[in-house]
């Protein structure tokens, strides 16, 4: 196990009338080479989670392993945990600083110690996996689009060459199209990389897509943990906690309840479209169920 | 997130929380005023009577309003030492070049306490009055400066957008610097002038982020015709109520009754 939380809790403002329990005894276990999806609503302490990960926060009570050791025993590591656990904020443009993009992304290397030449080496290289051509290397980050802003800021990290990847929303504020292309290259991160990535976000259909597990996060609990067509028929559950399943989920549910013997555990377009078509032609060929009522049956 | 005492407000619903922020003002000052011109012990019990009567109306937990002393502790410590030592008159202890009065001791006493009831008593406001009912109660008050062309309503709008934007920019570094830590900036160890350097990913991040947000609201005002205080109303007017002008004359007692003090209490302390 790459990295195990035994009971983790965390209150913020602890002491004072402020005091908010954002975390409740949460247990959990993270392998290597797998791709986590975290979603809960906002405020459900999600993350408050990610940030426990990588050591920005130190739980109020219990344990944080990685690797087998506890990261906040004396004398632990953490700047060097750290670029093991490459953490994405949210809005991650903000915190570009310097006077060129390749600069900027060689900060990380840079704090972990590497010669000028090898940080220079790790920033080109992050910088072409998140897809930023060489034209952009000598630019102000501040002259930047949104989505290549953001893309120079996740290639900040990866220059660290991280083993885990967290994303707090990546996709947030992007348009469709920077949406697919920064999804793609987490996807291809993982694939052909084999970094561990841990994914939070809104969009259900972004985390069913992606994920292989599913984390659901309420209350500073862990609410359901599987893969997503496990997740997902826990639908009504998931709207109980202000979320709600892929849309897809809901087609199919409807589908089903009109008599078309769906898939239910279809999550994504694709499936959906698959399942469908095989349950239309199934009832053509076979023709001797109710008929009127549904529309699909003529 | 930071300790930051400033607005400090603390969330309860007592009185002194309900009473209309000009009145506290208006209480502040006065309790100042007479805090200073009291005199004798007597004079010090009715300043204290008055004091544990606010804490106590206020419903504040009492650590609060002691933690409200820490920032001044330096000073009320330096104060102390320095009258104890500098005054003249009938001296009780000397040693080599220091020399404790009699006068000292009875200065010191009443510095630390004029201090601390100060603080204490002005933090009493804070705690229970939100920075922007505070700002609304100046510009009300204030407001007879317009005659003299002093931007009143400007001044109080630029006090209570730089007292909203003051959690909101702490929440901002705070983000920033984790998010700096994280890609594995160190802004704790090493020399002075290291950490100095260290700040920079914080600080231009933050700058560029406080300009960006500056921009957007005066677009926002602008987008509402805002235009400055002229025939504006205020959603929530300033209206006095009974227990205001009860606070008034309450505070008109204890002014007169500290300048009855000044001039027949004991001129010892």
């Amino acid at each position: 196990m790459l990295i195990e939380l035994k009971d983790v809790s965390y209150t913020y403002g602890k002491d004072t009338v402020y005091e908010v329990n954002a975390l409740n005894h949460i247990n959990l276990g993270i392998d290597e080479g797998e791709f986590i999806g975290i979603i809960g609503h906002t405020g459900s302490g999600k993350s408050t989670l990610i940030q426990h990960l990588n050591g920005l926060i130190k739980p109020t009570s219990g344990q944080i392993l990685f690797d087998g050791s506890d990261i906040w025993e004396d004398g632990y590591n953490l700047r060097e945990l750290r670029t093991h656990v490459g953490l994405v904020f949210q809005y991650p443009e903000n915190q570009l600083f310097e006077t060129d993009v390749i600069t900027d992304v060689m900060f990380g290397p840079k704090n972990k110690g590497l010669s000028k030449d090898q940080c220079e080496e790790r920033a080109k290289e992050a910088l072409k996996q998140v897809g930023i051509p060489e034209n952009f290397y000598k630019v102000s980050p501040f002259d930047l689009s949104g989505g290549q802003k953001r893309r120079v800021a996740m290639a900040g990290v990866l220059a660290m060459d991280p083993q885990v990847l967290i994303l707090d929303e990546p996709t947030a504020g992007l348009d469709p199209a920077g949406r697919d292309e920064i999804l793609g290259q987490i996807k291809y991160l993982h694939d052909k990389r084999g970094i561990t990535i841990i994914l939070v976000s809104h969009s259900m259909e972004d985390v069913a897509v992606y994920a292989k597990r599913l984390l659901v996060i309420n209350d500073g609990r862990i609410a359901f943990d599987g893969s997503p067509k496990q997740v997902f028929t826990h639908y009504r559950e998931l709207e109980q906690m202000g979320l709600a399943a892929p849309q897809v989920t809901y087609i199919m549910h409807r589908l089903h309840e009109k008599g078309l013997t769906v898939d239910l555990t279809a999550t994504t377009v694709e499936e959906a479209r698959r399942s469908i078509l095989l349950a239309l032609s199934m009832k053509k060929s076979g023709g001797t169920e109710e008929g009127g009522g549904s529309p699909w049956v003529k | 997130m930071g300790e930051v005492t400033l607005g400090q407000y603390y969330p309860t619903n007592s009185i002194l929380h309900k009473l209309d922020p000009r009145v506290k003002f208006v209480g502040t000052l006065t309790y100042i005023i007479s805090l200073f011109l009291i005199r004798g012990v007597a004079g010090w019990i009715f300043v204290t009577a008055v004091l544990a009567g606010l804490m106590f109306l206020s419903r504040v937990p009492f650590p609060y309003l002691i933690k409200s002393m820490r920032p001044i502790l330096f000073i009320l410590v330096i104060t102390v030492i320095f009258n104890l030592l500098l005054t003249p008159g009938t001296i009780v202890w000397k040693f080599w070049i220091f020399q404790i009065t009699k006068e000292g001791i009875r200065v010191a006493i009443q510095m630390a306490l004029r201090l601390s009831y100060l603080v204490m008593g002005s933090s009493l406001m804070t705690l229970t009055t939100t920075p922007n009912a505070l700002t609304d109660a100046m510009e009300r008050l204030f407001a007879f400066l317009k005659v003299v062309k002093v931007p009143v309503h400007e001044i109080s709008m630029m006090m209570s957008i730089a007292l909203r934007f003051i959690p909101i920019l702490m929440e901002e570094a705070d983000k920033i610097k984790k998010a700096q830590m994280a890609r594995g900036a160190d802004f704790e160890s090493g020399s002075f002038i290291r950490r100095m350097k260290a700040m920079i990913p914080l600080l231009v991040p933050l700058f560029v982020s406080a300009f960006r947000r500056a921009n957007d609201l005066a677009m926002a005002m602008e987008a509402r015709c805002y235009h400055g205080g002229d025939n504006r109303t205020q959603m929530k007017p300033l209206r006095y109520k009974g227990r205001d002008y009860v606070a008034y004359l309450l505070m008109a007692v204890m002014l007169t009754a500290s300048i009855l003090f000044r001039i027949f209490g004991k001129s010892a302390i």
